[in-house]
């Protein structure tokens, strides 16, 4: 397998259709990620992200394209398969997505026990995932008990628990605050660090991506407008998409200053 | 006892005398007997039927559209009968399938169809309450759309079934009281046919009486349970 793109996307196209006509969100995207990156894709609301996302492990059918994980071609897979090769691929969401009539434990023994895991195991894994990630004392806690934070700790732990190829992360911080935010996206750091998990992440946070990733790609008019590492995005920004991303931070940015500055006023 | 002529007091009085109670008592039985045979039927075939309906529609897990109408129209036709037609359309019915066509046995097939429809229709809204994003996620782990159902849709919605389905054997108790009218026995049978045919209002009293404290035990009982699993859950 090679190193250079562990996951290769190719002329991928998807266009919705409703009642007030075709929606074209993906107009041929092509992409590699290297195993072991921390891959973001940034794109303004709508731009189509998580539609991207979703063809990797085809919750969403793209018109056409393929996408390779590793050896598995995902769009040729029959059901089954695809059922069996999702137990691999690991995904947090903003809305984290627990189960509700779960304890932390049994949300995050849940994809071990889609996988057919034995008791044994589970009982091994779960106090395991959960102690890396801070949750240790949590087991036998309702997601309804916690925090936001704690319960995206659990949906990555829950999302870790089967050790996936990689990890799809669709705005897993946009629903918490930057202080949390921090927290998490440190979490995914070390994950990445330590044991080379693949993260593909899609926001539309700047400075997530700044923070955390390696590569970055800028989604715009369904197609990949650059793509490059993140400081090259930063120093030297083509797409109008990334400059105006830029523009809006650094504005940001001033405000902070104006109000670190403010006592003046 | 004729009570036409008695004071308010007497009458009240009389609805709790051991001739009051020699009449209502067994009618008790039927009554419950009734009522928990089709309770149990209408537990399994609703639930069936509700996660059918949720899993065959066109936005459900394998989508079967024409089947999906199909059913979903009987259901309707079914609910939109009042149950007085329903039971005498079922007793024919009964005949068939077991031989006689009065008595408590006889009306649990028309009370079965007149509740079963209804139930499933709960369970399916219950389901459709479970946010997309459970399935979401569950769908994203590779799970199955058996597992769907058992580990995700079910337990995830299952104070709010548990609520429609205290609502629903309250429904089976009142329907059991109207098809007393029918020959089915049981209290509504004793309240009609003593309490309006013979004026005896203190056996009416006591029958209505039974149906109320059932009636409230049901909703006390129901209303516990699923407090309590929302409490257990955090939902509060
Ligand atoms: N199931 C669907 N049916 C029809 N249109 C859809 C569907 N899903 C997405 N779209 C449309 O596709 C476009 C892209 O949606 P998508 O959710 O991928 O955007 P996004 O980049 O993730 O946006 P956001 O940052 O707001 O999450 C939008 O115009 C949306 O309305
Ligand atoms: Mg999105």
């Amino acid at each position: 397998m090679a190193e250079e793109n562990f996951i290769a996307i190719k002329g991928l196209k998807k266009t919705f259709r409703t009642k007030d006509g075709d929606i074209e969100v993906l107009r041929g995207i092509d992409l590699n990620i290297q195993k072991g990156d921390i891959f973001g894709l940034v794109g303004f609301s709508g731009a189509g992200k998580s539609t991207f996302i979703r063809c990797l492990n085809r919750m969403e059918t793209p018109d056409a394209g393929t996408v390779r994980i590793g050896e598995h071609e995902i769009m040729s897979m029959e059901k089954k398969e695809l059922n069996r090769y999702r137990q691999k691929i690991g995904m947090i969401f903003q809305h984290f997505n627990l189960f509700d009539s779960r304890t932390v434990f049994r949300n995050v023994a849940y994809p071990l026990e889609i996988a057919g895991c034995s008791r044994s195991l589970i009982r091994k894994r779960v106090p395991e995932i959960l102690e890396l990630v801070e949750l240790g004392d949590k087991l036998n806690c309702y997601p309804g008990q916690l925090s936001g934070g704690q319960k995206q700790r659990v949906g990555i732990a829950r999302a870790l628990a089967n050790n996936p190829d990689v990890l799809l992360s669709d705005e897993a911080t946009s629903a918490l605050d930057p202080q949390t935010t921090l927290s998490v996206l440190d979490l995914l750091k070390d994950i990445n660090r330590r044991f080379g998990l693949t993260i593909v992440l899609i926001t539309h946070e700047l400075e997530v991506v700044r923070y955390l990733c390696h590569h970055v790609a800028v989604l715009e008019n369904g197609r990949i407008a650059e793509r490059g590492t993140v400081r090259d995005l930063f120093q030297n920004p083509k797409s109008d998409t990334a400059k105006l991303f830029i523009k809006i931070n650094s504005s940001f940015n001033h405000t902070e200053q104006w109000f670190q500055e403010g006592e003046g006023i | 006892m004729n009570t036409n002529n008695s004071t308010f007091w007497g009458i009240l009085a009389s609805a709790f005398s051991a001739d009051t109670w020699a009449i209502v008592a067994p009618a008790i039985l039927d009554t419950l007997y009734m009522t928990a045979i089709t309770t149990v039927l209408t537990l399994v075939f609703g639930v069936l039927l509700g996660i059918v309906l949720v899993v065959t529609d066109k936005s459900g897990v394998h989508p079967m559209p024409v089947f999906n109408n199909v059913l979903g129209a009987v259901v309707n036709v079914l609910r939109s009968l009042p149950s007085m037609i329903l039971i005498i359309l079922t007793l024919p019915l009964s005949r068939m399938i077991i031989g006689i066509s009065y008595g408590p046995q006889a009306c649990i097939i028309a009370l079965a169809v007149s509740c079963i429809p209804m139930f499933a229709r709960l369970v399916e809204s219950s389901i459709l309450e479970v946010p997309k994003g459970k399935l979401e996620a569950a769908k994203a782990m590779g799970t199955t759309n058996a597992q769907i159902i058992f580990k995700v849709l079910l337990p995830e919605s299952f104070p709010s079934l548990i609520r429609n389905f205290t609502v629903t054997v309250i429904a089976i108790i009142s329907t059991t009281a109207l098809a007393g009218t029918f020959g089915a026995g049981g209290l509504g049978d004793v309240a009609v046919r003593f309490g309006y045919t013979r004026f005896k209002t203190d056996i009416l009293i006591a029958a209505v009486l039974v149906l109320v404290v059932l009636v409230e035990l049901v909703q006390l009982a129901g209303d516990l349970a699923s407090r309590y699993l929302v409490k257990k859950r955090f939902l509060v």
